[in-house]
């Protein structure tokens, strides 16, 4: 392990940034607020590339020993920072999508009277995950994991006058706390059974726990409670409820965290384990469920969503199932490379998305859109590149990560057809809903304000002259491009989502990632080398059936939102109650608020409330002060204002205390 | 003097006793406020009288020290009492102390 004495500084940066904003950003011009913003933004953004630089895979991993934290006996944990290949890989995505982000956001809240604010928190965001991805233990990983649920409930409450938002802030914060709380868990049973929280102490001694049932089953259990931390952070089933409303938030806030960076930290954080779950097939079996379930689950869902950004909210916990597919199937680097792609992509899909928002006045609704590539032709083709990275068409990154994930389902050893089978199914509907989200918005006529419509009609020149007009103008109406602060990191993520996948070229990626999964990779190489041709073979078939599967979602999409609009509706009818199911999200929020909250609420008003609170604890403390009182109203009579029977009382009392004095005496 | 012609210690208590418990009586059942300020002379030099009885029976001179204390503390009180005394006068016009009692609830 080499020491690394800047390592620390990549996430104290962007938290300088933080301070100084958070501090003094009220009374600062926008203008200022900006630049200390980007620059601490870009500072760290430079630091990882520094890093990257420097980085040889000989003397990784490096680490930098900050300070002590807890001395107690033989248990130690100190602040800490470690930079190996994975930590890089998420230093990179992390700071630069960020970064793009932190620009995009300067021209998309610039109106908001509490830009200094926003700002703030989102270099607070940007230090909570540097701690993140860089901690050398987990304890140092748990403040960040805590930091980013703060940022985020503080970002998708950012508009807290606004009471949807205010409650999907708190709802996604509590319900954060349940997988926090399995994380949590996990972490007393490291102390407990490995007497550290340090990755390599940790890790090491779980390859070296003996081999039986009882080393199994302590690992199992932690592996499952890591996951139930992860389900809760990367919004898996059943703790995925709250990302979809999380996007009460503004835009940029849901593609930096709810869809590039802090949503995929349970994807970071299992592949980070992978030392421990290697050794617990159980709950490497549940990994992978869990992920290929929610993947086709949240798909579904997204078909029948009318919002643009509920849609990719649902796309993007899909594609975090797939993630999660992946590392349950022992292929870590598969989800590390599919989570770096989806960066690249959800990012520069959430990012365009706002650019419609922004330019038709902050409507969402899908239905109200249309035709806006005349409009918005940045947007539009941005936005193109993104819709065929995701369903998956070569050569877009997310072509090389999905078809890796899905042959990896399909061949690892942990692996079956099933994982595969459900993979494909989703990759069709993702192709479905997003090419729907692309022909709505960007095709047919607009269908907004009237009143602009007939813009379109209007010359193009006209038209340019109207469009520079809507710049200074907001709330105008008619829909028009964003300025180029917003579309530089559009077109910057563009080329990423494009280039973005090369690296997985050859198996080169992973190659970079093996030392991370050592173990992982020994028992995943095992079965490759007998049938090396003939996996090749299959290899492409399944790719060729996966670029299928997109091509039909595509066609399909095409025959029912632009040949043909109203069959949709002809659809929704004859399916009926199926399709209520899935416009409502399956009801799952009605379910959990009938089986848990309901219970919770009327649990805490009947007995907490009612019964202990005001019972026990305000009925004593009432009863003591009447009592008290009612003492003292009986004692009050011996003040009745007259000298003499006061002096009364004194000689009464002295005249006591003389008697037993001389009592006392006598015996 | 010897033994003989001394007066007993007693007698000295006794006679203390008799003042203190006249001082007592007096404040609890007078109402004028001068009546009852001289009571706690009363009851002031009554405890003296036993002061100094003791003092010559044991032969020690802290007694007596503490006799002009007692002395000094009641000039003092004398003093500041009698002000008090022409102040409430001077607000209430009147010496009695049933209808002095304003600071009752």
């Amino acid at each position: 392990m080499t020491p690394n004495p800047y390592l620390w500084l990549v996430p104290l940066l962007p938290l300088a940034g933080a301070a100084i904003n958070g501090f003094f950003g009220r009374r600062s011009s926008k203008k200022a607020v900006t630049t200390v913003a980007l620059v601490f933004c870009g500072a760290a953004f430079a630091m990882a590339l520094f890093l990257a630089a420097g980085f040889s895979s000989e003397s990784a991993p490096y680490s930098c020993d900050l300070a002590h934290w807890i001395r107690s006996d033989k248990f130690q944990v100190d602040f800490s920072f470690y930079l190996d290949q994975l930590s890089l890989v998420m230093l990179l995505v992390v700071t630069g999508v960020g970064f793009l982000i932190h620009i995009y956001s300067v021209g998309y809240m610039w109106d908001d009277e509490s830009f200094y604010r926003f700002m703030a928190y989102l270099n607070l965001f940007m230090f909570f995950m540097l701690t993140l991805v860089l901690a050398k233990n987990y304890l140092v990983m748990f403040i960040g994991w805590e930091g980013v649920g703060l940022a985020s409930y503080l970002l998708i409450g950012f508009w807290f006058t606004k009471d949807s938002a205010a409650s999907a802030g708190k709802k996604a914060f509590i319900v954060n706390r349940i997988g926090d709380f399995g994380f949590l868990i996990a972490l007393f049973l490291m102390i407990k059974h490995f007497g550290s929280l340090d990755f390599t102490r940790v890790f090491a001694a779980a390859q070296r726990m003996p081999a039986g049932a009882a080393s199994v089953g302590t690992l199992t259990a932690i592996g499952l409670l890591l996951m139930v931390g992860a389900a809760g952070k990367s919004a898996q089933i059943p703790l995925y409820v709250w990302l979809p409303d999380a996007m009460e938030g503004p835009t940029p806030v849901s593609a930096l965290i709810h869809a590039a960076t802090m949503v995929t930290a349970g994807v970071y954080m299992v592949s980070r384990s992978s030392a421990i779950f290697d050794r617990a097939p159980l709950a490497l079996t549940v990994v992978a469920v869990i992920g290929t379930l929610t993947a086709l689950f949240a798909a579904t869902i997204g078909i029948a969503q009318t919002d643009i950004k509920k849609v990719l909210a649902y796309s993007t916990v899909s594609q975090l199932g797939y993630m999660f597919m992946a590392c349950g199937v022992g292929a870590f680097s598969a989800g590390i490379f599919h989570l770096m792609t989806h960066a690249f992509f959800k990012g520069l899909l959430f990012l365009a998305a706002g650019s419609v928002i922004h330019g038709i006045g902050g409507e969402q609704d899908m239905r109200k859109m249309g035709g806006l590539r005349n409009y918005m032709p940045w947007t539009f083709w941005t936005m193109t590149i993104a819709t065929f990275t995701i369903a998956g068409f070569p050569p877009f990154a997310a072509y090389f990560s999905k078809d890796e994930i899905l042959w990896k389902a399909y061949s690892s050893p942990n692996g079956s057809w099933f994982y595969w089978l459900i993979g494909v199914i989703t990759a069709f509907i993702t192709s479905f809903y997003m090419f729907r989200l692309w022909f709505l918005t960007f095709f047919g006529d607009y269908r907004g304000d009237p009143a602009v419509h007939d813009v379109k009609h209007e010359s193009a020149d006209a038209h340019a002259t109207h469009d520079k007009h809507a710049h200074d103008d907001h709330g105008h109406g008619a829909p028009h491009e964003s300025p180029w602060v917003m579309l530089g990191p559009l077109v910057i993520l563009a080329i990423l989502s494009v280039v973005g996948g090369w690296v997985g070229i050859g198996g080169r990626f992973e190659h970079f990632l093996a030392p991370v999964f050592q173990s992982g990779a020994a028992t995943e190489l095992a079965p490759g080398t007998g049938g090396e041709a003939g996996a090749a073979g299959t290899e492409t078939l399944l790719m060729l059936i996966s670029v299928c599967a997109a091509l039909f979602g595509l066609f399909f999409a095409w025959l029912l939102y632009l040949r043909r609009p109203q069959l949709p509706a002809r659809i929704a009818t004859s399916l009926g109650g199926l399709y209520r199911a899935v416009a409502n999200k399956y009801y799952i929020d009605e379910l959990y608020a009938a089986l848990f909250v309901k219970p919770l609420i009327e649990g805490s008003t009947t007995i907490l409330w009612h019964g202990v609170d005001q019972g026990v604890i305000d009925a004593s403390v009432n009863e003591s002060a009447h009592a008290a009182r009612e003492l003292s109203d009986a004692a009050r009579h011996m003040q009745s204002g007259n000298l003499r029977s006061y002096a009364g009382w004194i000689a009464a009392g002295g005249a006591v205390v003389i008697a037993y004095m001389v009592w006392m005496g006598v015996r | 003097m010897d033994e003989a012609t001394m007066v007993p210690l007693s007698y000295y208590l006794a006679l203390s006793g008799i003042l203190f418990v006249c001082g007592v009586l007096g404040f609890l059942i007078k109402r004028n406020i001068i009546t009852i300020f001289m009571s706690i002379e009363l009851m002031l030099n009554g405890v003296n009288l036993s002061f100094v009885a003791f003092a010559a029976q044991w032969h020690a001179l802290s007694g007596q020290v503490f006799v002009f204390f007692v002395m000094v503390v009641a000039a003092a009180e004398a003093a500041v009492g009698l002000a008090i005394i022409i102040a409430v006068y001077r607000t209430r016009e009147t010496l009695n102390v049933d209808q002095v009692n304003l600071l009752k609830l």
